[in-house]
């Protein structure tokens, strides 16, 4: 289990510094799966690294299995990381080594299996994401939604206990979608794995959480299950859910007034 | 006025803030080679031994696939040298010299630093395009969420295989730099072949081509580690891969002659 206190996140210096995470709070339960879901650059991805631990929190506390990772040591932080299977945004394959190989990585580097066991397993996983028989392909030879089913088989070669997803189906058919879906929800199901899910695709998260955590600005402004969600009557959500353009969700990002500051521009 | 101090105020700024960057920078290139020692050399006794086979493939990559560069420019280099010392010592009279200048000349210095120059060019700004991509693609964060160690993953076995070809490219520019003066000496400047070879053996010592290794070493030392470093600085996009890249090959030659300097200094003095 996961257990996320009092988490702040900030990003540059001075008068450059954006708040990205304010008073983050959140329980990833064992087993179950979970969803962030917010708007582009609400925060989402940033969570998930510092979950991971590739950026350092300003404040707060992150408790895994009842562990501060934010107080631990590169090494210590290892031992965690082991527990941990991440798919990133962009995939981030191994651009030099074949899908084989990238899939093969953490088993060749962690355990001590052989070579024959290895190459089983890979062919596992990939059966599992639907590529078998692409084994000997490059990732620069691969589409988009193939590399993020990679990433995924990849993700899930060592059986971990938590699972990252960061967009798992950003960019995919829905066929696919369907399929990532599915897997998601039977990894959590069979394998009691605690998936954490980071989408902006709400039907997706819909169907495969048990928990939604809605993010504004690095605020959460809703935090349940999708029934609690749909019924929900904050505006904020409602707008969400319905994706409408108008609401108080402003589509700009800027903090400045529009009038302002054409007005301050001197051409 | 008013202006002027605010400009000198601004200047005085900007130094000092570049003068602070400068030494960030240092600071984090000798981080890194720490931490790239510590793996490459203390890891291993630890009962963490070093992969062979990334370590052949780097060698290959970067040392066997540079001969055909360095044996063309050593060459090209020492029939330069031949020519141009023929002129100095025929007014001297000492033409049969030529030959123990050349290789005298080859073996201190311009055998390790050509080679150098051209392995910083050729590998150097490789190494640094290929990690700053896997930087900004993520992968290298994904290396570390695999909790492998990026420094031991990557740089080791570039750290290893530059260790071991730069010297041995070094020994065959050597090689090649004293067959080119040898073969404009005896062809086209008319000098025999016997004292050309004779004049050149008494010159020459075993010490001049050991500290010519040794300088090498240190050079490979500055190529990866320059490389990597401005490699895995590197935050945002493909842009700034590209910019890296031509730092990362100007830094190298810079500190490489530099280092080439203090080490002809600590020569002379010592000698
Ligand atoms: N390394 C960084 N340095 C500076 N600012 C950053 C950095 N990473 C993220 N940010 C900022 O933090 C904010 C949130 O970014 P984040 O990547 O978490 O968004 P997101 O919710 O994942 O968006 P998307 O759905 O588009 O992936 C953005 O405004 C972004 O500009
Ligand atoms: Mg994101």
């Amino acid at each position: 289990m996961i257990e996320v206190k009092n988490l702040y996140k900030s990003f540059g210096e001075g008068d450059k510094k954006i708040v990205v995470l304010e008073n983050f709070h959140a329980r990833f339960e064992r087993g179950k799966t979970t969803s962030i879901i917010g708007g582009s650059g609400s925060g989402k991805s940033t969570i998930l690294k510092l979950l991971i631990g590739a950026y350092k929190a300003d404040a707060g506390e992150i408790l895994i299995d009842g562990e501060d990772v934010t107080q631990l040591d590169n090494e210590r932080m290892n031992e965690v990381r082991k527990k941990f299977g991440v798919m990133f945004q962009s995939g981030a394959l191994f651009n030099s080594l074949t899908v084989e190989e990238n899939v093969a990585l953490p088993l060749r580097e962690h355990t001590q299996l052989n070579d024959s066991t290895i190459r089983i397993i890979v062919k596992m996983k990939l059966e599992m994401v639907g590529l078998r028989g692409a084994e000997h392909l490059k990732p620069a030879q691969l589409s988009g939604g193939m590399i993020k089913r990679i990433a995924l088989a990849r993700a899930i070669a060592l059986d971990p206990k938590i699972v990252f997803y960061d967009e798992p189906s950003a960019g995919l058919d829905p066929i696919s979608i369907g399929v990532i879906d599915e897997l998601i929800m039977s990894l959590s199901r069979k394998m009691a794995i605690t998936s954490i899910v980071v989408t902006h695709e709400l039907p997706s998260a819909m169907r495969i959480s048990d928990k939604i955590i809605m993010l504004f600005k690095g605020k959460i402004i809703a935090n349940g299950s999708p029934e609690e969600l749909k019924n929900s009557d904050d505006p904020r959500v409602i707008q969400f859910i319905k994706g409408d353009p108008d609401g108080p969700i402003p589509f700009s990002k800027s903090q400045v007034d529009y009038g302002e500051e054409l007005k301050q521009m001197n051409i | 006025m008013r202006h002027l101090f605010g400009y000198i105020g601004e200047k005085g700024y900007r130094s000092r803030s570049a003068a602070l960057d400068f030494f960030r920078e240092i600071s984090g290139l000798y981080y890194l080679t720490r931490a790239t020692l510590y793996c490459t050399f203390i890891e291993p006794l630890r009962g963490k031994p070093n992969k062979w086979g990334p370590v052949w493939i780097q060698m290959e990559e970067v040392g066997v696939k540079s001969t055909g560069i360095v044996f063309l420019i050593s060459f090209l280099i020492g029939v330069i040298l031949a020519f141009n010392s023929a002129y100095q010592m025929s007014r001297m009279g000492a033409l049969d010299y030529v030959g123990a200048l050349v290789g005298v000349t080859v073996l201190k210095e311009l055998g390790p630093l050509m080679t150098a120059l051209v392995i910083a060019g050729r590998v150097g700004a490789s190494f640094t395009a290929e990690m700053g991509t896997m930087k900004v693609s993520d992968e290298i964060l994904a290396l570390e969420t695999m909790a492998l160690n990026p420094v031991k993953f990557l740089i080791t076995p570039r750290f290893l295989a530059l260790l071991i070809m730069l010297p041995c490219l070094t020994l065959m520019a050597d090689f090649m730099g004293i067959l080119g003066g040898y073969v404009v000496g005896v062809t086209t400047l008319g000098i025999d072949s016997a004292p050309y070879i004779q004049h050149s053996l008494e010159k020459m010592k075993v010490i001049d081509v050991v500290t010519g290794l040794i300088k090498s070493g240190v050079f490979a030392v500055i190529i990866v580690m320059v490389g990597s470093y401005l490699a895995f600085i590197i935050e945002g996009g493909a842009e700034k891969v590209g910019e890296n890249t031509r730092s990362s090959v100007v830094i190298s030659m810079v500190l490489i002659i530099i280092a080439n300097l203090l080490f002809t200094a600590l020569f002379y003095f010592i000698t």
